[in-house]
């Protein structure tokens, strides 16, 4: 299955995100970030570190619009943000897949439809293509005979996984991750990595915050690392 | 952005002429297909299910919490059964006015010259006019006997070598909707007539009649849109607690790409629902309180000789009842989610 993948990834070098001299203030003029410049790869995957408050959870909300930019340009897969209006947000957000530190899951329904809803969302999927995509995606996960259980059944790094699979199931293009690891114990962290280092290597771009410095290291990906706002190192990854 | 990533994904995008649900550890999640987007056909029967999707979604939660809802929908219901019942009700006193106004008489006293043929062929000509329902002759000889049997003068009477009375056409007007001034029209025509000496009418009870019911129909439209607004806070105001409640799922359903639309669909039939469970509350409640008050009415009419019956709302009113009803609860709910929803972003 994968040989037929592996070939393409070395040719899908075009641009999913770059920032350009990217800054955001607050209106109570603290500046969050400065001066942001990089670039990820369509395929790449990328760790963003650095201390509590030094601007990870901000760059993530400017990606997926939570926020704006106050300063310089975005392009996500080519498109630059500042385009992007408010109507057209939803749809912008349905090429990201999102995966939070709580999983925020609806508590109300299944895993099955937890996963289902992005499908459902979009809104161009029917019955029976909804059902084997949330499976495919579940089984990724390792999940697939969670389906019929509620979040509430599940342990948080279960929970954590279901979240990781509504992100991927509608197959989006760039995968952001914000402390996915952040509740987890090292044993359960390390697969949920494993999970996303598979997911770039079949094409989709992965960007994910962290601060855990052990882990980051042993993933021997590239490193962007921010310090008061600004970007430290945004270069190769580490030997 | 969709255009865009899409021209490039080419080379990752897995073709497959059907795809099976790829084995464990199988990462091929770039694959991106657009299913019936650019058919049109295909793209209604989604919006459709959509539709059908976010109808059960909002029925099912109303059902699970059977105790709130029935709350709410009993409220409407028993707001709504009031100007429903009155409305009903003057239905019915209109019924019974129907009959008073058709036993309305104008009674066209004739001048002496006027013979019997005279009168008889003025009747009837008055016959054919659209506003006359009816004519009848009273000839000089049988009004006086009328009256010596009712009046008991009759011995005083028999001293008479003349018969004093006029000859009578008794008119029964055709009553149409202008009502009253319908039939005071109709009297001023007859007086005019050369045969005529005096056209009667008692015209003050009918304009009572009238005016009575006016205020009473009035009076129903004022408490209808009283209440009726009532029924659009109760609706707002439980839509809005449903927001809040949900305040988490919004978030997460923007984050994940859910349109306004999207997030507001449930919302709008959750007050759909609610307006149409009230109306149909509304509408049992009127039915059965008619059905109670039956059979009392029915005893007092026969002791007037009547056989006057209640009439219910019926069916027709019934779904009219519960159109209203459901457009006030959607009505309602549009206005809650309109305030309210535009709050909620994520953060």
């Amino acid at each position: 299955m994968a040989s037929g993948i592996m070939p393409c990834v070395t040719t899908a070098m075009a641009e999913m995100v770059r920032f350009d001299n990217v800054g955001k203030r607050y209106e109570s003029g603290v500046d969050a970030l400065s001066g942001i410049t990089f670039s990820l790869d369509a395929g790449e995957i990328a760790f963003l570190t650095g201390r509590s408050g030094a601007g990870k959870s901000t760059l993530l909300k400017l990606i997926t619009l939570i926020d704006r930019a106050t300063r310089g340009q975005i392009y996500i897969g080519g498109k630059n943000l500042t385009s992007v209006k408010r109507r057209q947000i939803p749809y912008f957000r349905r090429d990201i897949g999102i995966v939070f530190q709580q999983p925020k899951l609806l508590a109300d329904r299944t895993v099955f439809d937890n996963v289902a809803l992005p499908l459902i969302i979009s809104g161009s999927f029917h019955h029976a293509e909804i059902g084997r995509r949330v499976r495919a995606s579940l089984d990724k996960v390792g999940l697939l005979d969670k389906e019929r259980a509620f979040p509430t059944q599940l342990s948080g790094g279960e929970q954590q996984r279901v979240g990781i699979a509504r992100a991927v199931v509608n197959r989006p293009p760039l995968l952001v991750a914000d402390e996915p690891t952040g509740n987890l114990d090292p044993a359960l962290s390390a697969e949920i990595m494993n999970l996303f280092d598979q997911f770039s290597r079949v094409g989709t771009t992965v960007l994910i915050a962290s601060h855990d410095l052990t882990l980051i290291s042993r993933m021997g990906r590239r490193v962007l690392t921010l310090q008061g706002g600004a970007l430290m190192t945004s270069s190769a990854a580490l030997p | 952005m969709i255009g865009a990533s899409r021209t490039r994904r080419p080379q990752v995008t897995r073709r497959q002429p059907r795809p099976e649900p790829p084995p464990l550890g199988d990462v091929s999640v770039v694959e991106r297909s657009t299913p019936s987007r650019n058919n049109p056909r295909a793209s209604l029967r989604l919006y459709l299910q959509r539709h059908v999707q976010a109808m059960l979604y909002s029925l099912g939660r109303i059902c699970r919490q059977p105790a709130s809802s029935l709350m709410t929908i009993a409220v409407i219901g028993i707001a709504l059964a009031l100007p429903a019942g009155m409305y009903v009700a003057l239905q019915n006193v209109q019924g019974i006015s129907a009959g008073w106004e058709s036993a309305t008489q104008i009674s066209l006293f004739l001048k002496k010259g006027v013979d019997e043929n005279a009168a008889h062929a003025l009747a009837t000509e008055l016959e054919k006019s659209a506003e006359v329902a009816k004519v009848s002759y009273v000839s000089p000889d049988k009004a006086l006997d009328d009256f010596k049997r009712m009046s008991g003068f009759g011995d005083a009477l028999d001293v008479l070598d003349e018969n004093p009375l006029p000859a009578v056409l008794v008119v029964r007007p055709a009553v149409e909707k202008d009502g009253a001034a319908g039939v005071e029209r109709l009297l001023d025509r007859l007086k005019q007539r050369p045969e005529v000496d005096i056209a009667q009418l008692d015209m003050e009870w009918v304009k009572r009649l009238f005016a009575i019911i006016q205020i009473g129909q009035r009076g129903v439209l004022v408490l209808a849109v009283l209440l009726a607004l009532a029924v659009l806070l109760v609706v707002g105001n439980t839509i809005r607690l449903a927001i809040n409640s949900r305040r988490e799922e919004i978030e997460i359903k923007k984050l994940i790409g859910a349109t306004d639309a999207f997030i507001r669909r449930p919302f709008l039939y959750f007050g759909l629902w609610f307006g149409l469970f009230g109306g149909l509350l509304a509408w049992l409640l009127v039915s059965s309180s008619l059905i109670a008050l039956n059979d009392p009415v029915r005893k007092l009419a026969v002791l007037y000789d009547s056989s006057y019956k209640l009439a219910g709302p019926g069916v027709a009113n019934g779904v009219v009842l519960m159109a209203i009803s459901g457009l006030l609860g959607l009505l309602g709910a549009w206005l809650a989610v309109r305030r309210h929803l535009a709050e909620i972003e994520p953060t």
